[in-house]
């Protein structure tokens, strides 16, 4: 089985993806969805929190398993996908897509670099 | 230790199955999804490999008086091709594993399913306790001889009927006969653990494949093939037990009292753990349901408190309930929290959640 990893997104060990674009967009890969089944609840950070690169930013809950989330870069939460709240099957049908987390501002621009890259992070998950 | 793999380890995963371990068992998880399986055991039919569970015989002259003094229930009540839920209780009446026991279609032979991965267990509980009372009957370990199949759902039976080519609608509840799928003898009854109408077949391993395809979804036109993940999920919904979760020798032993079972005792038997069990007929916690009014989910080991923060019990067993889409969740609970409608505490992740205590089952179909 192939899974959709997308070459404008950087990704964590632990299956987030980030894609710069202003703002970090913030979410889980296909694989980790797919991994997780069928997902029920998704706790996020509110708007205005300061997170640090690689802390948890919240809990993603599917029917047989609970999964923390890490935020790929440091930085000031400015925008969560409250849709997740009423639909958090988003999360499975539009992993990078209806399924994203949240915005950050990132505090170090550098906090990028230090991702998987697509190609790296495809190794990962073969 | 090796994994011990089902007949159709190969098959499942050529049809894309996720495993998982159960009780020393490699067995498939899902298929196509927890909620997409569920759901089609709710409204039409699901087909489950099941043959992780256990497979004990016994027969001979005393197989009714040894395997009377060894569960709960009363199996000299059974006639053939009925079958009986019971429990396997210790001296102090806590529960070692809850199984059903079959009277076979001969009249003679009892075969009883334990839990995955306690049939070597109970194999030697019935051999030991056989030669220590003198009886005479002969325990066979049959588990890698059976494969056994879970067919489950409104339309399970018409399904099994014309893969039989024979109306197997007259097979009552916990009853079961013998009947031929796929060139295979099966025995097929009435039982299940998904809360549904439903069938199970018990099969000699070598005819797996044939019965399994007789049934399942391998070419669109069969019933959906589902995993444990959802008979989880199915079995909460209905307020089933699962072994060593719900309840523990070791770790969280209880009587069939407090869990729920003593439907499944007969104290008119002799049995080991009856005198206990006589005395513990009103028990001082009790097995209970919750939903929680809040957003969460109850998971095992978490924390049950009152409208004042006091730890009063932890959830044994809970879920996202795909039929219901509410946070459903059971566990042993004080008897004067047990009444529906009570306010209690889910503590998730350090929060407590308002749930309600709520009479099991959670859904009935």
């Amino acid at each position: 089985m192939s899974f959709d990893i997308r070459d404008d997104c950087r990704y964590l060990e632990t299956h987030e993806w980030a894609r710069p674009n202003g703002a970090v967009r913030v979410g889980i890969t296909d694989f980790a969805q797919d991994e997780l089944g069928d997902v029920v609840f998704v706790e996020l950070p509110e708007v205005g929190d300061d997170l640090d690169a690689g802390a948890q930013f919240g809990v993603i809950e599917s029917i047989k398993a609970v999964s923390d989330l890490y935020a790929p870069v440091g930085g000031e939460v400015t925008a969560v996908n409250e849709e997740l709240f009423d639909a958090p099957e988003l999360v499975n049908e539009e992993p990078f897509d209806g399924g994203w987390m949240l915005e950050i501002e990132p505090g170090d621009e550098g906090d990028l670099d230090d991702l998987l890259s697509p190609e790296e992070y495809r190794e990962q998950t073969e | 230790m090796a994994l011990r793999t089902p007949p159709l380890r190969e098959a499942h995963a050529e049809r894309g199955a996720k495993f998982t371990e159960f009780g020393g068992w490699d067995m498939p998880v899902e298929f196509d999804g927890i909620r997409v399986e569920h759901e089609a055991v709710r409204s039409a039919a699901g087909l489950f490999d099941v043959s992780h569970m256990g497979q004990i015989e016994v027969s001979g002259p005393d197989a009714t008086e040894l395997t009377n003094r060894l569960t709960t229930n009363d199996v000299a009540a059974l006639d053939a091709g009925d079958a009986q839920y019971a429990a396997i209780t210790d001296e102090d009446g806590n529960i070692i594993d809850d199984t059903v026991v079959y009277l076979l279609p001969d009249g003679e032979t009892y075969l009883f399913v334990p839990n995955a991965g306690g049939d070597g267990e109970m194999h030697e509980r019935w051999t030991s306790r056989r030669d220590e009372w003198g009886l005479d009957a002969v325990v066979a370990n049959a588990t890698e001889e059976y494969a056994m199949f879970a067919l489950q759902g409104p339309d399970a039976v018409a399904t099994a009927s014309e893969a039989a080519g024979t109306d197997l609608d007259d097979i009552r509840r916990f009853t079961g006969r013998d009947a031929t799928v796929a060139d295979t003898a099966c025995f097929v009854a009435r039982t299940g653990y998904t809360g549904e109408d439903g069938v199970e077949f018990l099969l000699p391993t070598d005819g797996a494949e044939a019965v399994w395809h007789a049934l399942a979804d391998t070419d669109g036109t069969g019933v959906q093939p589902c995993g444990l993940g959802a008979r989880d999920t199915l079995r909460i919904e209905a307020g089933f037990l699962l072994a060593g979760q719900d309840f523990d020798i070791e770790s969280n032993p209880r009587t069939p009292y407090e869990a729920g079972i003593g439907f499944a005792v007969d104290l008119d038997t002799e049995f080991v753990g009856r005198d206990a069990l006589a005395a513990a007929t009103d028990p001082e916690e009790t097995f209970v349901g919750f939903k929680l009014t809040e957003r969460g989910v109850p998971r095992h080991g978490y924390d049950v408190v009152d409208t004042e923060n006091r730890i009063i019990g932890e959830v044994t067993s809970g879920t996202m309930s795909p039929t219901l889409d509410e946070p459903v969740g059971m566990g042993y609970l004080p008897t004067e929290y047990a009444d529906p409608g009570t306010d209690v505490r889910v503590v998730v992740r350090g929060s407590a959640k308002n749930a309600r205590v709520h009479s099991l089952p959670f859904y009935e179909p």
